[in-house]
């Protein structure tokens, strides 16, 4: 399924006909995709719901997970999403697309939930890529990475799957949130700063640690799982 | 030799990838970076095992939707649309 590599969501908002897997299909176009589907949810088109539903729930439901502990509470989270989306739709100026949008109302949904505060976003402290035992003293790799199970080889690299999930689950909350919105959803780096609220730096040195963390973590898997 | 011309190490090579991913360095520093890469096979290792693991990320899907689940927040809607004026 196509539209679930990174580059190919990035820009992606118009919705149109079902995929094979009953999936919907997403047309790459410009915000004018967006304001048609809003025109269409404005006019009580249950189809048009219907498509942003199954293109949405599923994947808020993960994402309202990295900040709520609990399924049950990011349910409520994202019950809550759908019908600010709802009440919300006739004061939807376009200014972010519609996914940034839907994202943004259910990361808002998801800290008032928490009952955290969120004023501002900890830049996590100074955590190296990789920890600093595996260089010598000028820097120099003294335990190299070991290499992994070709992408040829679709068996093992299958299983890489299993390791990447339990490395996100463990993931600090806001490297996770990061992760999941610039890796797995394919957002880009703009709209994941404007759903979670932070400067595109520090997004970046977020990503940066939380990509490390999980590449880690399947070297480690890797290394258990290997003679 | 300056500081802006020496050679990276690879404990500094290895902070740049998601920089230079991002398409974020300078001209300068995404030289040095690659000048590195060339000559070093683990950093290039390293490079490779994070464009994997972006790419396995990537592949993580969400679960399906449950058929109830969607009904309801059709009903959702249904009731939104009723009330407004």
């Amino acid at each position: 399924v196509t539209w679930f590599s990174p580059g190919a969501r990035a820009t992606v908002t118009g919705l149109t006909r079902p995929g094979p897997s009953g999936c919907y299909r997403y047309a790459r176009s410009v915000e004018s995709g967006d304001q048609a589907v809003i025109q269409q949810l404005l006019s009580g088109d249950e189809d048009a719901f219907t498509q942003l539903v199954e293109r949405y729930h599923t994947r808020l439901i993960r994402f309202a997970m990295t900040f709520v502990t609990g399924r049950a509470a990011a349910e409520d989270v994202v019950q809550e999403t759908w019908a600010a989306v709802v009440a919300g739709l006739s004061r939807f100026e376009g200014r972010s697309s519609l996914q940034t949008w839907i994202f943004q109302i259910c990361a808002n949904r998801a800290r008032t939930h928490s009952g955290r505060e969120y004023r501002t976003v900890l830049v996590p402290l100074d955590e190296p890529a990789v920890e600093s035992s595996r260089f010598d003293r000028n820097g120099a790799w003294s335990s190299p990475p070991e290499p992994w199970p070709s992408v040829d080889d679709r068996l093992e690299a299958d299983a890489l799957a299993p390791l990447v999930r339990t490395a996100i689950e463990h993931l600090p909350e806001v490297q996770r949130q990061v992760v999941t919105l610039r890796d797995i959803e394919g957002l880009t780096a703009r709209e994941t700063c404007d759903v979670l609220s932070i400067s595109e730096a520090n997004q970046r040195v977020i990503l940066h640690r939380g990509r490390a963390r999980v590449r880690t973590q399947i070297e480690r898997g890797l290394g258990e799982a290997l003679p | 030799m300056s500081f802006l011309t020496r050679d990276l190490v690879c404990q500094q090579a290895v902070e740049l990838v998601t920089d230079y991913l991002e398409g974020k360095l300078s001209r300068r520093q995404k030289r040095r970076f690659e000048v590195h890469l060339r000559s070093c096979p683990n950093c290039r290792a390293y490079l490779e095992q994070i464009r994997r693991t972006i790419e396995a990320l990537g592949r993580v899907e969400p679960e399906t939707l449950a058929p109830e689940t969607r009904d309801d927040l059709i009903d959702l809607f249904r009731r939104f649309r009723a009330e407004e004026p």
